[in-house]
């Protein structure tokens, strides 16, 4: 009985073929507004095209019409998951070109932040990731340390998510001691939380089935596919910018660059757990060092504002703050490239200045949009349920995707 | 394992290295605030990338980023930008070419395929064409947009806006109206280089030329 003896009841209408459905834009695992065309054989997927720019906003072409400070603020709303990351990017590439010294405490400050932005992505990533291949628990406690982690976004900057904190030539308002006492007790606890998070997913019979070898990922698609992050530790190669390219003051700080074996989804888990721990690690050196480092946390100058108290008693500094606030400040004319290790991977700024007050042209390069764009090569082959897994650890915000 | 990020003499040596080797694609290379960039010729662009992947003192395998670069005043309209990484070698590098608004750019989606939407959104935002392209779509703006966004001669705000019709019950496409002209500020200093005359001033720059 090999079904051949049927071929009469094959009409038409009967006859198989492959079945094409959409997958988003409002799917729940979509991330965000992800629109995937799926070609399925029974449930294997055949072929995937994303299509992407549903939240195109056109981020770098309003950033040509605006001074460089105006800009600043979009690098919040590109990955909102981790604002302050990206941020960093552009300041980077602002103080390059300009050859800004930046102050050491605005150093630490921003190298906290960064962590802090670090575990913020990881937490949502993690935890959602656990919800698409159908754990509900992960997400309800995860989200309760984010919460406390956006208070002190709040509490250094007066906003949750849109931080706009970190200014070219430093951060822009100091942090109160007692803010900092509070971030130190935070990370005295929050191991314990990973702990929690860590005991409810690793050993887990169905998250593990869910995970492992499911979107495997080798060091030659990691060339291939321009991977960076994650994606490119995950599969044992121990990439970090922040070891290997060292930008603000990342090269004194003493942490570990976790690395996964087998570039699974269930290894990139791991790799984002343990890169928490490191992170925890990092906050607490940078707390510190931050008590010791007392000072400004602006190069004040050009790019600058001046000191409240400044700007109300001298006329200098009002024209100046006027001025800066207006006009803006001149970069001098050149190119530059700057990336920063956003959580998500190499998250990048290509800046052409030509000297007036506004990027004449500014590229972001997105981690994750390298990453979707291999979604047809990494999911083929894989169960439409697998797409979900695949989706969530290539840790696609479309914030920055489509910018 | 810390490595050194290279210094500004060890991307002049890598810069040196590359046009002592492929002479016929390198036009120029530069080392300016420790990035090394070197100016191919479009016809050679596939070659040297090809080259630059496989040379084990280059092996520039990670491609980062395509990107393009607007400017209307030149003959040669683009600039067409590409960045590489070596996670091997820890170093990068960029390459530009400049192309006229008709020229076909060589696809590197064989050598690279993560080219793939890189090229898709160069020519979605500066209608650059790729030769051998698979598949060269618009990726990023909407569905039936015209135009290209990113060139400089396209207005900030577009030509089209959608709203919802609540008579024929769906979206609708219709001509950009604006309440107030889209605000677009001069800061040019007038002392230094501004192109216009400020009023009451044709007076005097006549009188100073008298």
């Amino acid at each position: 009985m090999d079904g051949s003896k049927f071929d009469d009841a094959l009409t038409g209408e009967q006859k198989i073929r492959n079945f094409n459905i959409n997958f988003g834009p409002q799917h729940p695992a979509a991330h965000g507004v992800l629109r995937l065309v799926l070609e399925l054989d029974g449930e294997i997927v055949e072929r995937c095209d994303p299509h992407i720019g549903l939240l195109h906003r056109g981020t770098e072409k309003l950033m040509e019409s605006r001074t460089y400070l105006q800009n600043l603020p979009y690098f919040d709303r590109l990955d909102y998951v981790a604002p302050m990351n990206q941020e960093h990017a552009w300041c980077l590439a602002i103080e390059r070109l300009t050859e800004t010294e930046v102050p050491r405490r605005a150093q630490l400050i921003r190298v906290l932040y960064s962590e802090i932005g670090r575990i913020l992505s990881h937490i949502l990533n993690v935890t959602t990731q656990a919800m698409d291949v159908g754990a509900l628990t992960p997400p309800l406690w995860g989200f309760e340390e984010r919460e406390k982690l956006m208070v002190f976004y709040e509490r250094a900057c007066g906003a949750r998510l849109h931080a706009a904190y970190f200014r070219p030539g430093g951060v822009h308002q100091d942090l109160p001691d007692a803010l900092i006492d509070d971030i130190e007790e935070w990370a005295i606890e929050f191991p314990r939380v990973i702990d929690d998070i860590d005991g409810l997913l690793t050993e887990n019979r169905i998250f593990k089935q869910r995970n492992a070898d499911i979107g495997v990922v080798t060091e030659k698609d990691i060339q291939d596919w321009g991977y960076s992050g994650v994606m490119v530790r995950g599969s044992g190669l121990a990439w970090d910018l922040r070891r290997a390219q060292p930008y603000e003051c990342y090269d004194e700080f003493d942490f570990q660059i976790p690395v996964g074996k087998n570039g699974d989804c269930y290894d990139r888990y791991l790799v984002r757990m343990e890169e928490m721990r490191q992170s925890v690690s990092i906050i607490r050196q940078a707390i510190v060092k931050l008590r010791e480092a007392t000072g400004d946390v602006m190069a004040r100058g050009k790019m600058t504002p001046p000191t409240r108290g400044d700007m109300k008693t001298s006329m200098e500094s009002l024209i100046h703050h006027f001025k800066l606030y207006t006009e803006g400040f001149h970069v001098p004319a050149g190119e530059v490239y700057a990336a920063v290790e956003a959580p998500k991977g190499e998250f990048g700024v290509y800046l052409v200045a030509d000297g007036t007050n506004k990027p004449y042209r500014a590229k972001l390069r997105a981690p994750g949009f390298a990453h979707l764009q291999s979604m047809d090569y990494v999911a083929k082959g894989h169960q439409l349920a697998d797409v979900a897994a695949i989706i969530g650890t290539m840790d696609v915000v479309f914030g920055e995707i489509d910018r | 394992m810390t490595v050194e990020t290279m210094t500004a003499s060890a991307m002049n040596e890598l810069g040196a290295h590359i046009s002592a080797k492929r002479p016929d694609c390198v036009l120029s290379y530069e080392v300016v605030r420790d990035e090394l960039t070197v100016n191919v010729a479009l016809g050679s662009l596939h070659g040297l990338i090809e080259w630059l992947k496989t040379d084990s003192t280059c092996q520039f395998n990670t491609l980062v980023d395509i990107t393009a670069v607007d400017y209307p005043g030149r003959a040669r309209r683009f600039d067409v930008v590409y960045h590489f990484l070596s996670m091997y070698q820890n170093h990068r590098i960029r390459l530009k070419a400049e192309v006229r608004e008709e020229d076909m750019v060589p696809s590197i989606h064989d050598i690279h395929p993560a080219a793939n939407w890189f090229e898709r959104e160069v020519f979605d935002m500066f209608g650059i064409l790729f030769s051998g392209h698979p598949d060269l779509r618009r990726l990023l703006t909407d569905y039936g947009f015209r135009g290209y966004p990113l060139r400089k001669d396209f207005p900030t705000t577009g030509y089209t806006e959608v709203r919802y019709d609540e008579v024929q019950k769906r979206v609708v496409y219709e001509p950009v109206s604006l309440v107030q002209e889209y605000r677009q500020f001069d800061f040019m200093s007038p002392w230094e280089g501004a192109k216009y005359v400020l009023p009451g001033d044709e007076k005097g720059d006549e009188e100073g030329k008298a």
